[in-house]
């Protein structure tokens, strides 16, 4: 319900600035997910805008008011902790009704409120339990049904999966994609360092390194067209394979990007490169292969379906025409078009 | 001055000499518990001399903790002459020294002193230490761990530091021969002890959940009552229990404070239990009366023993 | 409840919003206002007073009334210098009694809390091993912990008692001695029988504290050591005891300070004995015995000034985090 604005926000602690300028702006009913690696201020970020951290300097503003001195209750928030934060000695029940008692809501709306997240969420059996009783997932539930109960304008979630395990993390991404439809017009925030969770929920993405923010654009945007080195290497799985030296001479840049899914192998001496397969792995539906070609690192070529080449065979490879991503030295996409095509 | 230091280094030579003693003597022992692991089902001589020396060590302990109270339980059921002679075994059943006591009047006025004081200090210690330790151990400001050294150094405070200021400030509240003027002085050390452990106990509690709450809306208040409180009260009666301890024992302020017999508390009561005259020390009753004001505390500490255990060392050791 | 504070009217009239921080930390400071108050009333106000006092000639007589004259530092130290030219020195640091008092009080110190530190790690040790009745033991260690001072000196001074103690009568039948002792009474052994009292009483508090330190070290580097075959006393000296080390000094720190100030264990067993008096007792009894508050306030002052540098000292020397702030 709420359009969030940042402007030129920064955060330090004492002599260390944690975020260094940030502008960016969230659309109503937008899910927004930050992502990046450890250290980079995305958890940061999103305690300032929750109001539990204060902004050093620079402005936040929420359908167009400042709110850099509103405690979190008033902002319209909820938040959903990583380590589900709920409290120990109150029962479901009360733990999703607590916030809304404290802000004074009638028991009859509270309850209604209350019951009706608790069936959205599949945990209206549980609601005289203790969270002890329930399971990791049963508790992570009642963590976003506690949010859910609390009406927010502005939905954040600080890491909710990673304290679950694999099979748990996929269902509950699943859930958290469901209530993202459901409440078409809440915004939401998501803090994840796990880019497969950032692109598998997000309407948009904002990659955040050393503090400041490297790109913002949708999953698909980011990933065919990443604005710079870093995104481009953070964004994709596995990782980018990057070239540097001769092999990116050759085509004009100095660092030369290409994802192993658009490397084909072609016959011998066909392809734009040659080099042995030093390792293979078997993932089922793809097969990863480990190409040493001369580069520093062997490159990974992803193979759909079993395709069975021994380790140490000799093979030539082949990038798709225009899947190639070209840097200059600064890390920025190279714009000249490629005099060999 | 030359003569001054002289006699210093040779105390300090005794004093070495004694430390090396006294590891000297210790060292087998140490050895005993050291190697007790690593020995496990040794069936060798050197491995049963050793296994002999560490139950000697554990019979040791028990023994010389033990013994001096058992010790008082057996004087205080003797009477009469059979109180002179020396014997390790109870030899008799006498109740004879618990009447005595228990029939005057005023040393079950001290119990009941002793109680109403050291509860109503300890009350009163921990309604301010909660708020004062949740701002010590979740707000961030400026001072804080200086004001922290501050209130540590408080419970150091060697007494009778305080003795002269303290006597004319309860004077002049005219409480002086009260229970007040033992509450109020007791204040000086279970104020502290409460602020300092409660404090470690507070810093141990997760921060998500007092973020979760201050999202939901929680002021500071609310966070302490309705969220902290409901999670701390094992420490609460823990640190309660210790500091009601440490009022029940303390002796100086006590002594100081009261003059009437009807005003002390257990511990001046027992020092100055008297007989007949000057030279007969009633040893029958004073240990009568030391076990009365004893079994309870053990009990206490016995079934708390674990809770004890966490708040004496939340209060001492942070690895 | 309380909770309209968030949205007092006075704060969005003037237009300002308050902040998380400011509200917690305005909170902090009525949570702390009223320790704070109780602690100047009860124990900064009187430091002060008794401070004050050891600049007056105040006796039992004038102290209430505020008759006490002024009389600097008369109390501490003075100097008269006679007809024939002799300087005599007279106030509390050129009493006798007073070094008499500091010397016991330093001996007492030293000596106890060398004696729990080194029994203490034993105890701490033995509770640390893993044996049939572990239980038992720390519950019997707890037992010495929990009587109160005054009746622990009362039940050992019945066990001293030179005529029908226990202990005389034990040592008398293992024949190290021949003729009874009055521990309590004779200056040569006072000291003895206070430190017996004051280990006994205080060992297992050592213990608990080390025990708690030892628990922390890893049991797997433990383990790791004896896979490696290293022998248990070079494992103790090597990995226990540096690993030890933080714990153990806080314990000495805790211990030093409460050996310094010691009165009702000394006041009760061994009263009045010139082998045992300590700087607490001498300045009791010129307070409240004698009467004089200049003298008696003097001593503590002095007392209080010993143990405020050995904290200094300690916490700039050390650097040890005493507030457990730093671990954080």
């Amino acid at each position: 319900m709420a359009n969030i604005q940042l402007r030129n926000v920064t955060k330090s602690y004492g002599s260390v600035t944690v975020i260094k300028g940030i502008d960016l702006e969230i659309r109503r009913g937008e899910f927004m997910v930050f992502v990046g690696p450890s250290g980079c201020g995305k958890s940061t970020l999103l305690r300032l805008i929750s109001g539990l951290e204060s902004i050093s300097t620079g402005d936040l503003y929420f359908d167009g008011e400042r709110v850099n001195n509103v405690i979190p209750s008033k902002r319209g928030i909820a938040m959903v902790f990583q380590s589900y934060a709920l409290y120990p000695h109150m029962n479901v029940y009360e733990n999703m009704a607590f916030g809304m008692k404290l802000g004074g809501a009638g028991k009859g709306e509270l309850d209604q409120r209350v019951r009706q997240s608790a069936k959205l969420l599949q945990i209206d059996h549980l609601l005289d339990r203790l969270p002890k009783q329930l399971s990791g997932g049963q508790r992570q539930r009642v963590a976003i049904g506690r949010a859910i109960t609390r009406d927010p304008r502005v939905f954040l979630f600080d890491e909710p999966l990673s304290n679950l395990d694999a099979a748990l993390r996929v269902a509950t991404r699943l859930e958290i994609a469901k209530l993202h439809h459901d409440m078409r017009d809440v915004t939401m925030i998501y803090v994840t360092h796990d880019q497969v969770e950032a692109m598998t929920l997000a309407d948009r993405i904002c990659v955040l390194r050393d503090g400041r923010v490297e790109q913002v654009g949708t999953p698909t945007e980011l990933y065919e067209r990443p604005d710079n080195i870093f995104v481009a290497g953070f964004i994709g799985s596995p990782k980018m394979n990057f070239l540097e030296g001769e092999f990116a001479a050759a085509q004009g840049c100095s660092t030369l990007g290409v994802r192993s899914e658009h490397i084909d192998i072609v016959p011998q001496g066909a392809g734009m490169w040659t080099g042995t397969v030093v390792h293979a792995e078997d993932l089922g539906s793809d097969n990863y292969l480990f190409v040493d070609i001369g580069a520093k690192e062997p490159i990974i070529v992803r193979q759909p379906g079993k395709v069975t080449i021994p380790e140490g065979a000799t093979i030539s490879l082949q990038p798709r025409p225009g899947m190639l991503y070209r840097f200059d030295d600064t890390g920025r996409p190279v714009q000249a078009p490629l005099a060999a095509e | 001055m030359i003569e001054f230091a002289g006699s210093l280094l040779l105390n300090l030579a005794y004093f070495a000499a004694f430390l090396a003693v006294t590891s000297l003597v210790v060292f087998p022992f140490y050895y005993a518990v050291l190697s007790s692991a690593d020995r496990g089902e040794d069936r060798t001589g050197a491995g049963l001399f050793w296994n002999i020396m560490f139950w000697l060590v554990v019979v040791l302990i028990c023994l010389i903790a033990i013994f001096p109270f058992y010790y008082a339980i057996l004087t205080s059921l003797e009477t009469g002459t059979a109180i002179f002679r020396v014997n390790y075994l109870p030899e008799s059943f006498d109740l004879r020294n618990y009447e005595s006591v228990l029939g005057g009047r005023s040393f079950v006025r001290s119990v009941l002193n002793s109680v109403f004081i050291a509860a109503t200090t300890v009350i009163f210690a921990l309604f301010l230490a909660v708020t004062a330790s949740y701002a010590l151990a979740r707000v961030r400001f400026r001072g804080r761990g200086l004001l922290l050294m501050t209130i540590l150094a408080v419970s150091m405070f060697p007494q009778i530091a305080v003795l002269s200021g303290l006597f004319e400030l309860i004077n002049w509240l005219g409480i002086y021969n009260t229970p007040w003027a033992l509450i109020l002085s007791y204040t000086i050390f279970t104020l502290p002890f409460t602020v300092w452990v409660l404090t470690t106990f507070m810093r141990d509690l997760p921060v998500e959940i007092e973020e979760a709450a201050i999202v939901d809306g929680a002021t500071p208040w609310v966070i302490i009552s309705k969220v902290f409180l409901p999670l701390l009260w094992p420490a609460l009666v823990t640190t309660g229990l210790l500091a009601f301890i440490g009022a029940w024992n303390e002796f100086l302020f006590a002594l100081t404070f009261t003059v009437d017999e009807t005003k002390r508390t257990v511990p001046v009561a027992i020092a100055l239990l008297s007989g007949a005259s000057e030279q007969e020390i009633p040893w029958g009753p004073i240990m009568a009366a030391s076990v009365i004001v004893t079994v309870p505390l053990i009990v206490l500490v016995l079934v708390f023993q674990r809770k004890i255990v966490a708040g004496l060392t939340a209060g001492g050791v942070k690895g | 409840m309380t909770t309209t504070v968030t949205t007092a009217p006075g704060a969005r009239a003037s237009g300002k919003e308050v902040s998380l921080q400011q509200q917690r930390a305005r909170a902090a400071f009525w949570f702390l206002a009223p320790m704070l108050v109780m602690l100047v009333i009860v124990a900064a106000w009187p430091l002060f007073r008794s401070i004050m006092f050891s600049f007056t000639d105040a006796t039992s007589d004038t102290i209430f009334n505020g008759q006490s004259e002024w009389v600097g530092f008369e109390n501490y130290l003075t100097w008269r210098v006679r007809d024939n030219g002799e300087v005599r020195w007279r106030g509390v640091l050129a009493d006798p009694d007073w070094w008499n008092a500091v010397w016991n009080t330093v001996r007492f110190s030293l000596i106890s809390v060398s004696l729990e530190t080194i029994l203490g790690l034993l105890v701490a040790l033995v509770l640390n091993a893993e044996f049939k009745g572990r239980g038992f033991v720390r519950a019997a260690i707890l037992i010495p912990w929990a009587i109160p001072t005054i009746v622990s000196a009362k039940m050992w001074g019945w066990m001293l008692n030179d005529q029908f103690g226990i202990i005389n009568n034990a040592l008398m039948a293992l024949n190290i001695i021949d003729t009874p002792i009055a521990w309590t009474a004779r200056p040569d052994t006072a000291m003895i029988a206070v430190l017996i009292v004051d280990v006994w009483k205080t060992t297992p508090f050592m213990a608990l504290l080390m025990l708690a330190g030892l628990q922390m070290i890893p049991r797997d580097m433990y383990e790791a050591a004896r896979i490696d075959g290293i022998h248990p006393v070079k494992v103790f000296f090597r990995l226990t005891l540096p690993l030890l080390k933080p714990a153990l000094m806080v314990a000495v720190i805790f211990r030093v300070l409460d050996a310094l100030r010691i009165f009702d264990l000394i006041y009760v067993l061994t009263p009045r004995s010139e082998g045992t008096v300590t700087m607490s007792v001498i300045s009791y009894l010129n307070l409240q015995q004698f009467g004089d508050y200049g003298e008696g306030s003097a001593q503590s002052t002095l007392l209080f000034l010993i143990i405020a540098v050995f904290v200094l000292l300690y916490i700039w020397l050390g650097r040890v985090d005493l507030s457990g702030e730093r671990s954080k």
